[in-house]
């Protein structure tokens, strides 16, 4: 079930420092929405928010409100744990887990979740593997290791993994930043089938692959090092990169810096 | 976490490569590098020459008293290795070496995986360096320390949990206590527990540190408790690490000799209750006998010195073996 997402006023803090000052923003259910910004604007910090994966790091604390659908994933009766298992996310490293065989892979958040029948469980892995585009390379090695398989290939079964567990929303970080131009069309032909299914948020440093898989990109930026990262706009891809009404984010898309 | 290293990066310099000098058909060796060179190599074949020679020596001292040997070497329960002939067998003692050893392994195992746990994934950074340094500082105590705290401390202070392992497991007939004083094999396995614990702590820490933190992140992000984020990446990487640190400490406990000495009441029996006093350890009866041992009974403590350093290369190759078969599985993979 995609869900929408409704950031107030969040800030977010690493110890005293301010990475990220009053964001605000609204995430369509079944869209792509794409997070791009200069290094260090807090784009990440800012995706990290929203499954509370930032507060992991030592001294992460965060200020505001996330809302999914209706729900404050920041409000004191809230697991941080039942949040995560809710919000999916890819990280920029390929990192299936190495002592798991492609199968474990795949379920381990559904063992997590619950107990599931064998049956049941293969037949949620076989779906999950061909919702990532990977089944058909995989399908006669499942019970090898995830960490033999190529980087793509090792993207898409993190995908796949988190998938698994059909979250409301999946969070992307860079997910093709660590591969080669082949595997990342595949990564971003998969984005446009899951955006079907889920609401999906990826940062990217790639402003053509901003403009290739998204609905609606967010542009972040900073004043100084040093200065907190802020939201400069938010709105359709189109407009961003034909037309958008901030003189920073048309310096930005035009490569005049960043 | 460095959210900060983005793929834009530069690339690292390429390496500079020495070009071979045009015309000369090998590179010149300098003469810092001969010397150099010879030394390293001199030293590693020294090393294996000591060893040869050791080896020899311990052999040949040990074949002179087993020719003599008037009982069986491997299952005698007996020690007359000065008499004429000499009688003497290792049974007790590796049983004794073995059991001591295996219960130390059971004790101090799960609390120091436990410890290096608590320390690299639940204490806060303020905690976790005192504690790590209270256990270096218990590594740095010097074994008949422990001896003399063994048997000054913790045997008197056995009879209550001795009581209770006999009321409770008493039928076993492995935890049946007679009332003898607590000297027994089982004192000796907490004891030595104790003295594992530092290196078994030590090692654990350092494997679960070296956990990608990507792996941590790819359990938590599915949904994991710190828990299940343990069970699901910290434990499966470390496991090889953990049968590493728990060789170590294996190595230890079978070599270990004035703290069992010093606690355990010898005698050339095998007792089936682990509480009864009596047994030995191989490297406890080396030093008990050997101020007092001939010619002869020396070279009889040498042939036992030798069975138990056959005891340890199986341990470790056993060890070795047990990481290899799950290999591709292993963290090193990632």
């Amino acid at each position: 079930m995609a869900k929408r997402i409704d950031v107030s006023g969040l800030t977010a803090y690493y110890g005293s420092h301010k990475a990220i000052e009053d964001i605000s923003m609204t995430v369509e259910p079944r869209s792509v929405t794409a997070f791009i910004g200069p290094s260090g604007c807090g784009k990440s910090t800012f995706l990290r928010t929203l499954n509370r994966m930032h507060e992991v790091t030592p001294g992460g604390r965060v200020e505001g409100k996330v809302l999914l659908d209706d729900e404050n994933l920041y409000a004191s009766s809230i697991d941080p744990v039942a949040v995560r298992r809710t919000v999916g996310m890819v990280f920029q490293r390929p990192n299936p887990f190495p002592t798991m065989s492609i199968y474990d892979n795949v379920a381990a958040g559904l063992r997590l979740n619950g107990s599931y029948r064998k049956s049941e469980l293969s037949e949620i892995v076989e779906k999950s593997l061909k919702g990532a585009n990977l089944w058909n390379e995989v399908k006669d090695r499942l019970n090898k290791p995830g960490s033999g398989l190529s980087g793509g290939q090792q993207q898409r079964l993190c995908i796949a993994r988190a998938i698994a567990v059909e979250p409301d929303v999946l969070l992307m970080d860079e997910p093709c930043s660590a591969l080669d131009p082949i595997s990342t069309l595949a990564i971003e032909d998969l984005i446009g089938e899951l955006k079907e299914r889920f609401t999906i948020v990826i940062v990217t440093h790639n402003m053509q692959q901003a403009a290739r898989v998204s609905d609606r990109t967010a542009f972040f930026n900073l004043a100084a090092v040093g200065e907190p990262g802020k939201l400069i706009e938010i709105d359709e891809t189109e407009r961003i990169f034909s037309n958008p009404s901030v003189q920073a984010t048309e310096d930005y898309i035009s490569g005049r810096f960043g | 976490m460095d959210i900060s290293t983005k793929s834009d990066t530069a690339p690292p310099p390429p390496p500079t490569v020495v070009p071979l000098e045009p015309g000369s058909r090998r590179p010149s060796v300098r003469l810092g590098d001969r010397i150099f060179l010879g030394l390293s190599r001199g030293s590693g074949i020294l090393l294996l020459l000591i060893m040869a020679a050791i080896a020899c020596f311990l052999a040949y001292r040990a074949a002179l008293v087993l020719a003599k040997n008037d009982g069986n070497f491997l299952t005698t329960f007996e020690w007359e290795a000065n008499g004429d002939p000499p009688v003497f067998g290792i049974a007790v003692l590796a049983f004794g070496t073995v059991v001591s050893s295996v219960i130390a392994m059971v004790i101090a195992v799960p609390v120091a995986v436990g410890i290096a746990l608590f320390l690299t994934h639940y204490a806060p950074r303020k905690l976790s360096g005192p504690i790590g340094y209270a256990i270096d500082l218990l590594a740095a105590v010097p074994s008949i320390v422990y001896g003399l705290w063994g048997v000054l401390v913790l045997v008197p202070h056995l009879n209550g949990l001795y009581g209770w392992l006999d009321t409770y497991f008493g039928w076993t007939g492995i935890l049946d206590w007679q009332g003898g004083a607590p000297r027994s094999l089982f004192t000796v396995g907490i004891l030595l527990a104790i003295m594992i614990l530092p290196i078994v702590t030590n090692v654990s820490r350092e494997v679960f540190r070296q956990v990608p933190l990507a792996h941590q992140e790819a359990a938590l992000a599915l949904g994991a408790t710190r828990w299940e984020v343990i069970r699901m990446s910290v434990l499966p990487f470390g496991r090889s690490g953990i049968i590493s640190a728990s060789m170590l400490g294996l190595g230890r406990a079978l070599g270990e000799t004035m703290a069992v000495a010093t606690v355990l009441s010898p005698e050339f029996v095998i007792r089936t209750s682990l509480l009864d006093p009596g047994g030995g350890t191989f490297a406890q009866n080396i030093a008990s006998k050997f101020s007092e041992a001939t010619v002869q009974g020396q070279d009889a403590l040498i042939a036992s010195g030798l069975v138990l350093f056959v005891i340890t290369l199986l341990v470790n190759g056993a060890a070795r073996a047990i990481i290899a078969r799950r290999k591709e599985y292993s963290g090193a993979n990632a």
